[in-house]
């Protein structure tokens, strides 16, 4: 599914009254299947640019242009889990997959072992993952992460980060993943998206030619680089 | 020690249990006690219910809708100020001395809580759920049962414990001032004769029966409500 993205400007009234602009001029569009990574300073609004974008905040100067029907999948940057229904009803009600489906994708996460545990009694981790795991449940043609791998160890955050892959290749769903991690976002995305400090403006907008399989240590070295350098400037 | 009170007491303000047991007996056997009780339990079922139900409809409309809060809110405040007595005999005065009077008084009395607590209830729903439930597109129907309903239950318990006791009070003093039946009737008899055996023989049973729903029905209930919290705590 393709997203085209343009806002002219999206303001905050804070508690004092004061209009904030928490973001500018962000646009860009995405094809159906990309993959694109957003990168940017914490409080740049790439939570509110993902509300927008999934239609929960519609107090905005500018439009989103999605096909419809869509269906979205969403991992806020918090689990929001439903804490009175155990994790395979949190993966059922909301999802509309079937039981093959489902097994696939809990194996995936590696939840099996939980589906009957209650939210509460889950780490952040295991949670985020039942989120994930969720967002997936829905039949994604738009999935949008939101610092999905945060709190999750280095080696269990790569094992996921390739599931992950492999499940959004599998559906073809277009993907905006927010991460703080450069590398991460060079190791997932064919496209990174770097925003400014607040208020968010796009400083790069920048596409890895090369196909993932075929970058190199030294290629992926060098867009870091660049990145890193966009950023601090 | 009731036994050996009642011997220390002015003849007749405390009569001694058995006295109480034999009265009892006697109108048990004559089935008016079962009667009475029956009709008082059947005004407490229907007047509880109804207030349970419009006081939470009322109730989750004014925490989501802040123009249907401005405009109840003043009423509510003056019902829930407003003595149980005086909202009984204007209702006998207005509608007249009769069945709909009676529950609509009760009603009345119990409502203004009862949307007061799911209006709290319906304010502290947890909107990160809400929005997750937009995105997801979860279906009306899911939606209550799953994200609202879930959060919204301790809150409808609370008001359900507090209801069931300010009820059954309000609906004897209902059948006291203009019912011709019903425990709160029979108790208004015994007061005219000063005959405290007799309203013991009516109260005692019926108190009896109010502990036992509340212990039966709405204290499990409530720990049902929140059996889902895990064990340790979320
Ligand atoms: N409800 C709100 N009221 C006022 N200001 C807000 C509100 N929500 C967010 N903001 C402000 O808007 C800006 C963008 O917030 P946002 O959550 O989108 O940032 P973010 O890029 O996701 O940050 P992080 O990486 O820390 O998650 C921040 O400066 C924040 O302080
Ligand atoms: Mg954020």
């Amino acid at each position: 599914m393709e997203l085209e993205v343009s806002i002219a400007r999206k303001a905050l009234r804070t508690a004092s009254g004061k209009t904030r602009v928490v973001l500018h001029d962000v646009a860009f569009s995405l094809r159906q299947g990309e993959i694109c990574a957003l990168l940017g300073p914490s409080g740049c609004g790439k939570t509110t640019l993902l509300q927008i974008i999934s239609g929960l905040d519609s107090d905005f100067e500018g439009q989103i242009v999605l096909p419809s029907p869509h269906r979205i999948g969403m991992v806020f940057q918090e689990p929001r889990l439903m804490p009175w229904r155990s994790v395979a009803q949190n993966l059922r009600l909301v999802g509309s997959s079937s039981e093959n489906e489902l097994a696939e994708i809990v194996a995936a996460l590696r939840l099996s072992k939980h589906l009957d545990h209650f939210p509460g009694e889950l780490s952040l981790g295991l949670a985020r993952r039942v989120a994930i795991a969720r967002a997936f449940a829905v039949k994604p043609d738009l999935l949008l992460l939101d610092e999905p791998f945060v709190s999750l160890d280095a080696a269990l955050a790569a094992r996921l980060r390739e599931e992950l892959l492999a499940l959004v290749l599998k559906r073809k769903a277009t993907t905006l993943i927010v991460t703080h991690n450069v590398e991460e976002a060079i190791s997932i995305a064919g496209r990174i998206i770097v925003l400014s400090a607040a208020p968010g403006r796009i400083l790069a907008d920048m596409t890895i030619e090369t196909p993932r399989e075929a970058l190199t240590q030294a290629r992926a070295a060098k867009i870091k680089t660049d990145i890193v350098s966009v950023m601090t400037k | 020690m009731w036994q050996l009170g009642s011997r220390f007491a002015a003849t007749g303000s405390l009569p001694a249990p058995l006295a109480v047991m034999s009265v009892i007996g006697a109108e048990a056997q004559s089935g008016v006690l079962f009667v009475n009780l029956a009709i008082t339990l059947a005004r407490v079922a229907a007047s509880f219910a109804l207030a349970m139900v419009l006081g939470t409809a009322l109730g989750v409309l004014m925490g989501r809708n802040k123009t249907v809060d401005r405009l109840c809110d003043p009423l509510l405040i003056v019902l829930l100020n407003l003595p149980a007595l005086v909202v009984i005999v204007l209702a006998y005065i207005w509608v007249g001395l009769n069945e709909a009077a009676a529950i609509g008084a009760v009603v009345l009395n119990k409502l203004p809580n009862t949307a007061v607590t799911l209006r709290e209830g319906t304010r502290a729903l947890d909107k990160n759920l809400d929005e997750m439930a937009r995105v997801f597109n979860l279906p009306l129907g899911a939606k209550v049962r799953h994200v609202f309903l879930p959060q919204l239950a301790p809150y409808f318990a609370a008001a359900m414990r507090s209801g069931l006791s300010l009820v059954w009070k309000i609906v004897l003093v209902v059948e006291l001032l203009g019912r011709s039946n019903g425990v709160g009737f029979e108790i208004g008899i015994a007061f005219q004769l000063f005959d405290v055996t007799r309203l013991l023989a009516y109260a005692l049973p019926f108190v009896g029966l109010m502990l036992a729903i509340e212990t039966l029905i709405v204290q499990p209930f409530e720990r049902n409500v929140s059996r889902w919290r895990p064990p340790h705590g979320a």
